[in-house]
C-alpha cells in the first residue's frame, strides 16, 4: 500500500496530496496526518469521490486508509 | 456533530459569527469594521506604541478573545497540539506582506466581506484582487510550494502567544497609563470591553470548530471543487447583508464609505497581495490567529509578523487613509509582490 507522510504539512498540503493520489488512482492509500481537521477533509474528500475511508488513531497522529 | 460539519451546519456557524460581528458593530465598533483581524491587530499595535497613528491606537480584546476562544476549545476537544518548526521567518515576511496589502486596501478579509455586505463598492473591486491572490498561491502549491514540516515542540511554547496577549488585556485594565487610546477616528470607536472580548471568545471558538477561512474557502474551490468553507463566508456575509439592511447601514456605491478609499488598482492589488500571502502561510489572518490558539507556534510567528507589518505600515507611511494610498505604500505594494512570486515560485519548494 502507498504511505503518504503528510504530518507536519500545513493546509491545504495533506488535502492534496491526498486528492493527488485519488486523481491518480494509487489506491488504497494510506495518509498520514495529525491534526484533527485534516482527518476531517481527507474523509470528507474521499467520501465526495466515492472511496472509502478507514481511520486509525496512532498516538499523536492519524491513518487514514482510502480505498 | 456531524451536521455541523455539513454545508448547512458551516452556512449556520458563518452566521452565527456573522451575528457577532453586528453585535460588535452595533455595541460601538466602527462601521463596516465589527471585526477586522488586521485593523484591530494595527490597532492594538499602536495602543502599544509600537506605531503613533493617533486615530488608530486601542487595544482591541477581540483579537485576544479569538486566540483565547480557539484555544479554549481546541483544549476542550484535544485538538491543541504545540508545534513549531515550518519556515518560522519566512512565516514572519508573510506576516509582514498580509498587514502591508491589507492596509493598502484597508481591511484584512474578513472586513473585506463586511464591506461587501455595506454595499461598499470597493470590497467587490478588491475580491476581484483577492480571487487572483488566492489563484496565484494555488498555482504555487500546484508547482510544488512548500513551507515544510512542522513538528511537535515543549508545551509551553504553544501557550506563549495567547499567554502574552492575554498579558496585554490584564495590562490594558489595570495599567491604562501604558497604553494608548485614540480620542478620535476609528481607533476611538469600540464596544464596551466585555463585549469586545465575549465576542472575541465565541468568534474565536466558531471559527476553530468551523475551520473558517477566507483565504481557505476560495482555495479549497479552485483546488477541488469543494464550497464546505465558502458556505462559512457566506453565512457571516447574508447576516451582515440582513443587519445592514434593517439598520439603515446598507449604502451602495464606491464614494463616502467608511474608513475606506477608491483608488480601485491599489484596492484590488492590495487584496492580491493579500489572497496571494495567506495561501503560502496555510490561512488567512483570521486562520492565523485561530491557528495560534490552537498551539501553532508559526501561526503566532505570522501574528506577530503581522504587528511588525503594522509598525512599519504607519511610521514610514505605507498604510492608505480615506483620501487614497501613498506612494511609499505602492512602492511597498510592488515589492511585496515581487517577493511574494520568489517565495512562492522558487525559494519554497517540495524536494
Amino acid at each position: 500500500m502507498r504511505e503518504i507522510d503528510a504530518r507536519g504539512l500545513s493546509c491545504p498540503e495533506p488535502l492534496m496530496l491526498a486528492h493527488d493520489a485519488i486523481a491518480k488512482n494509487e489506491l488504497p492509500a494510506k495518509i498520514l496526518v495529525d491534526e484533527g481537521f485534516q482527518k476531517t477533509n481527507i474523509e470528507k474528500m474521499a467520501k465526495t469521490s466515492g472511496k472509502k475511508t478507514t481511520v486509525k488513531e496512532c498516538g499523536t497522529h492519524f491513518e487514514v486508509v482510502v480505498e | 456533530m456531524e451536521f455541523l460539519q455539513s454545508k448547512k451546519g458551516l452556512f449556520i456557524m458563518g452566521g452565527l459569527a456573522g451575528v457577532v460581528a453586528a453585535i460588535l458593530a452595533f455595541s460601538g465598533n466602527p462601521t463596516n469594521m465589527g471585526i477586522c483581524i488586521a485593523c484591530f491587530i494595527r490597532d492594538t499595535a499602536g495602543a502599544m506604541q509600537l506605531h503613533s497613528a493617533s486615530i488608530v491606537q486601542y487595544v482591541r480584546p477581540e483579537i485576544i478573545g479569538m486566540v483565547l476562544g480557539s484555544l479554549i476549545i481546541s483544549l476542550m476537544t484535544k485538538e491543541y497540539r504545540s508545534t513549531a518548526g515550518s519556515s518560522p521567518m519566512v512565516r514572519f515576511v508573510l506576516g509582514v506582506i498580509i498587514m502591508i496589502g491589507s492596509l493598502l486596501f484597508l481591511g484584512c478579509p474578513l472586513r473585506m466581506v463586511l464591506r461587501m455586505a455595506g454595499g461598499d463598492l470597493n470590497a467587490y473591486v478588491a475580491l476581484v484582487g483577492f480571487v487572483l491572490g488566492v489563484g496565484t498561491g494555488v498555482l504555487a502549491l500546484k508547482k510544488g510550494f512548500t513551507l515544510g514540516r512542522a513538528h511537535e515542540t515543549q508545551k509551553v511554547n504553544g501557550m506563549v502567544m495567547p499567554a502574552l496577549l492575554a498579558g496585554i488585556l490584564v495590562l490594558s485594565l489595570v495599567a491604562t497609563t501604558l497604553f494608548v487610546t485614540s480620542t478620535e477616528g476609528p481607533g476611538s470607536l469600540s464596544a464596551p470591553i466585555i463585549v469586545s472580548l465575549i465576542g472575541g471568545l465565541v468568534f474565536g471558538a466558531i471559527a476553530q470548530k468551523s475551520r473558517m477561512c477566507f483565504a481557505g474557502s476560495l482555495r479549497d474551490v479552485f483546488l477541488m471543487k469543494n464550497f464546505d468553507l465558502l458556505s462559512v463566508i457566506g453565512g457571516v456575509f447574508v447576516v451582515m447583508l440582513i443587519y445592514n439592511a434593517m439598520t439603515g447601514g446598507l449604502n451602495i456605491g464606491f464614494a463616502d464609505q467608511a474608513v475606506a478609499h477608491t483608488d480601485h488598482l491599489w484596492n484590488l492589488l492590495g487584496m492580491y497581495i493579500v489572497g496571494f500571502a495567506a495561501v503560502l502561510a496555510g490561512g488567512c489572518p483570521l486562520r492565523q490567529l485561530i491557528l495560534t490558539g490552537q498551539g501553532s507556534s508559526d501561526a503566532a510567528v505570522t501574528v506577530v509578523g503581522m504587528f511588525a507589518g503594522a509598525a512599519i505600515c504607519h511610521n514610514w507611511g505605507l498604510a492608505s487613509a480615506t483620501t487614497g494610498t501613498t506612494e511609499a505604500g505602492r512602492i511597498a505594494g510592488i515589492i511585496c509582490i515581487i517577493v511574494l512570486f520568489y517565495i512562492g515560485f522558487v525559494g519554497a519548494k517540495r524536494k
